[in-house]
């Protein structure tokens, strides 16, 4: 191989190649840690949020006569849903997985202030809410209707009981390997919660949450104006259902408005809205500047084989074969892209940490460099692959003539 | 000489019409990734109150628990408890300072046909239009009597004013809420501060909210917060009375100080005040009391979604890129000309004449490829508005003004000019008649 003279050669002349290099160095740092940031997008984005999404759909009711009786309003609407032909379940919670909004309390070991505490989102309801939200009873028992209360002004101690996600017994209880189930936790200092049950999985309300897999739920129904209805259908139904459902409430009572009546599907879509769209215009750039990089080497091999074309005639004279003269460029380029991917692989390292720094970015995954390594030698090949091969069409009877 | 300089580079570029096709590209594109990005970015890191953002203050005290502040490293907390909201608005009222808080209504129009519908609504004290001069349409803000009187008044938003009265004058007119009823003082200009400076709790960028109460009024019928509400400690279920004693945080405060001297005695008015709630059994924490102005405001709540930092980090490097790529194409050109360059010394041309036809040339190519870029730009915040279709607010964050267009052209020309310092140097070393010996 001529690696020697290649060499030699580009190091007479330095400055164009050093650009391209350059160039792709800072496309490669660009594009590993775009990556990275999709990569992260879209692991958040494909975490499941423990609820039956496809078959589940919520809306809010909001009652704005004053002294309206919400209790038996609340009762008679679950009543109307729940006899629904193709309804599964339904409650009446404060807040539901990937809403962005909703409650969250402190839970300690022992009671009193000052205590270490482990957060959790918290979800009033009763004992439909394992089988309305569709999540797994792992461990325990689900609520017994008699344990279910409404809020009292009167009493302000919190309810006795608690089922919880894994991931919050895991959190409170690292050392425990048995059951989290008949354990006591304390809420509000010092009211005790005993764990009755375990669900495999509930998100909290917050995807952007760091504990977003703590959430407890509370076997007390709040009396609220303003009240979320969570309701799971029948496979196939929930679209069908949605109107049929809307138009019920409405006419069950004109003291109230329902609004927001959303499928999950569409509540994770606006909830992760963001984030894909950062994905698709992360994918933009990265695409974008992997074009104009292409094109960039294009042009200047277009150049250096237009400067060049008496000596290719020359060598082409000289007895050289036409693939040896395309080999020589693509040969050039693979050492070119070389230099370039080595100082783009340091930059991204160096910017990736940055970015760790600043914004909280996890760390790369370590596929992520070669992988961009081998895109960035492969475009460079297929940019040179067409001058190269015109460099190879010049005519050996070049070299006879004077320019 | 210039126009010659001109004409000599509208040659040159209409001689290699794809390589300065390439370049002008590369430069549009750059400038069209960075500029989308930095208007975004204009518009989100904006100063919404110019005229009056050195002198308004959002008011902070320390109220949180003992054990942990309310953000590290020692954050007070962003919102005040009622307690501490109304006893410092009585306590100072020498200053002028606003307290509110955001809640939603249920408005019940007057008809069969027409049907409730929840609106947000603010509650705050009188100050409030005059402190971040509220445009009026009709009317105007209630007295001063009207919050201590607990009189049932409200402001209406042009949009609301719009779907209630037609967009008339409806001073005067009743309007039902959750089956109270309000007379109408005064219907708001339009009026959208861009961030929404004065509560960032909920969306930084959302519209303010459709219309305004009176605080003592919304308090004594009892509005639940709509906004976000934090406790460090538990209040139990004592109903809305056990909440307004409670340590809860909910309430926004805002002080217009307008000398360094007010701010002084303003600061030692909540010190003060702070010290003698400690002496009965509130504050546990050390003093920690601070007043921000609106600039200083945005920059605690990180108004600037992080997203966007990083995607003007990449967008920058992107540019890089692009001027890498011009560089090198730029270079090349000279470099396949050094023969008419050097024949160009030896009948006389001197290095100030040729830097001028390259950096000209170059130029041109600037205005050419800020032009794309511009037109680019339009597209890509097209395009993010597509992607946000669903948030109303993103409409706001993606319009492009005179200083944006301008600044892209500027950049556009810049840079290409910064592309062209080398290659043009790299022109004008070539010595005379070096390449004219083989011929």
């Amino acid at each position: 191989m001529e690696f020697g003279p290649i060499w030699r050669s580009l190091l007479r002349n330095k400055a164009g190649y050093v650009l391209i290099a350059l160039q792709i160095a800072v496309t490669m740092a660009i594009m590993v840690n775009a990556v990275a940031i999709m990569q992260e997008r879209a692991n958040d984005m494909a975490r499941p949020s423990g609820v039956d999404e496809d078959n589940i759909f919520t809306f809010a009711s909001i009652a704005f006569v004053p002294d309206t009786n919400m209790r038996a309003l609340i009762d008679e609407d679950l009543d109307l849903i729940r006899n629904t032909p193709g309804v599964i379940d339904v409650i009446a919670t404060n807040s539901f997985p990937l809403r962005q909004g909703g409650w969250s309390m402190g839970l300690t070991l022992e009671p009193g202030a000052g205590q270490e505490s482990v957060g959790t989102a918290i979800y009033f309801s009763d004992e439909h809410a394992v089988n309305t939200y569709g999540t797994r009873l792992i461990d325990g028992k689900d609520f017994d209707p008699t344990q279910i209360t409404w809020n009292e002004e009167s009493v302000s101690k919190w309810a006795p009981a608690g089922i919880i996600t894994e991931a919050l017994g895991k959190a409170l209880f690292p050392d425990e390997q048995g059951s989290y189930v008949g354990k006591t936790v304390y809420i509000n200092e010092n009211d005790p919660v005993k764990i009755v049950g375990v669900v495999d999985r509930l998100q909290a309300p917050w995807k952007g949450w760091d504990i977003v897999e703590h959430s407890m739920l509370v076997p007390q129904r709040r009396d609220g104006e303003f009240q979320r209805y969570v309701v799971r259908t029948e496979p196939g139904s929930r679209d069908e259902l949605m109107p049929v459902i809307e138009e019920m409430l409405a006419n069950s009572s004109k003291d109230r408005i329902i609004q927001q009546m959303r499928t999950m599907t569409e509540v994770r879509h606006r909830s992760y809205l963001g984030d894909s769209a950062m994905i698709k215009m992360l994918m933009f750039i990265v695409t974008l500047l992997t074009v104009i990089t292409g094109l960039g080497i294009v042009g200047l091999a277009s150049f250096s084989v237009s400067r060049r074309t008496r000596q290719i005639g020359i060598r082409r004279a000289l007895g050289a074969t036409k693939p040896a003269v395309v080999r020589y460029f693509m040969l050039e380029n693979f050492m070119i892209s070389t230099v370039g991917i080595v100082a783009g692989g340091i930059l991204a390292v160096a910017l990736n940490m940055f970015m760790v720094n600043a914004f909280g970015l996890r760390p790369l995954s370590w596929y992520v460099i070669p992988s961009a390594m081998l895109i960035l030698w492969i475009v460079g090949q297929l940019a040179v692959a067409g001058p190269a091969r015109r460099a190879s069409e010049i005519s050996p009877a070049i070299a006879t003539r004077s320019s | 000489m210039f126009r010659y300089y001109l004409k000599l580079g509208l040659l040159s570029i209409r001689a290699n019409p794809a390589l300065s096709a390439l370049m002008v590209a590369a430069i549009g594109i750059g400038i069209g990734a960075c500029m989308t990005i930095v208007t975004i970015y204009y518009v989100m890191s904006g100063n919404p109150i110019p005229q009056k953002s050195e002198i308004l203050f959002n008011v902070q005290v320390d109220s949180w628990s003992p054990d942990d502040p309310y953000d590290e490293p020692n954050e007070p907390p962003e919102q005040m408890t009622y307690l501490d909201a109304t006893g410092l608005y009585q306590a100072g009222d020498d200053f002028k300072q606003v307290i509110m808080f955001l809640s939603d209504r249920v408005v019940q129009p007057e008809g069969e046909d027409n049907l409730p519908f929840e609106i947000e609504s603010r509650a705050t004290t009188h100050d409030f239009f005059d402190m971040f001069e509220v445009p009026f349409q009709y009317g105007s803000p209630w007295s001063a009597s009207a919050d201590t009187a607990e009189e049932r008044v409200i402001v209406l938003s042009q949009a609301l004013n719009e779907k209630l009265f037609g967009g008339a004058d409806s001073i005067g007119e009743q309007v039902m809420l959750n089956g109270e009823s309000y007379r109408v003082v005064g219907v708001l200009d339009y009026w959208q501060p861009i961030p929404k400076f004065y509560d960032l709790n909920n969306n930084d960028y959302g519209m303010p909210a459709q219309l305004f109460l009176p605080f003592s009024v919304a308090v004594a019928n009892e509005h639940g917060s709509a906004g976000n509400t934090n406790c460090w400690k538990p209040f139990g279920d004592g109903g809305y009375s056990a909440f307004l004693n409670s340590e809860c945080i909910w309430i926004q405060m805002w002080a217009e100080l307008p000398t360094a001297a007010e701010q002084d005695r303003y600061r030692q008015f909540l010190d003060s005040y702070v010290t003698e709630q400690k002496t009965l059994g509130r504050f546990p924490r050390d003093l920690n009391n601070r007043i921000s102005n609106v600039e200083e405001w945005l920059e605690i709540q990180e108004v600037v979604d992080e997203d966007v930092s990083m995607l003007l980090g990449l967008a920058t490097l992107f540019l890089v890129v692009c001027l890498l790529n011009t560089i090198g194409l730029l270079l090349a050109k000279v470099m396949r000309r050094t023969k008419d360059i050097s024949l160009r010394r030896a009948l006389g041309a001197s290095k100030s004449s040729l830097f001028s036809q390259y950096i000209i040339e170059a130029g041109l190519i600037g205005i050419a490829g800020g032009v794309l870029g511009i037109a680019l730009t339009w597209l890509g915040l097209r395009g993010i508005l597509n992607l946000f279709s669903e948030m109303d607010f993103v409409q706001y964050l993606v319009k492009m003004d005179w200083v944006m267009v301008m600044s892209a052209v500027l950049l556009a020309v810049v840079s290409a000019l910064a592309a062209a310092l080398y290659p043009t140097w790299r022109a004008c070393s070539i010595t005379p008649a070096s390449q004219l010996r083989i011929q």
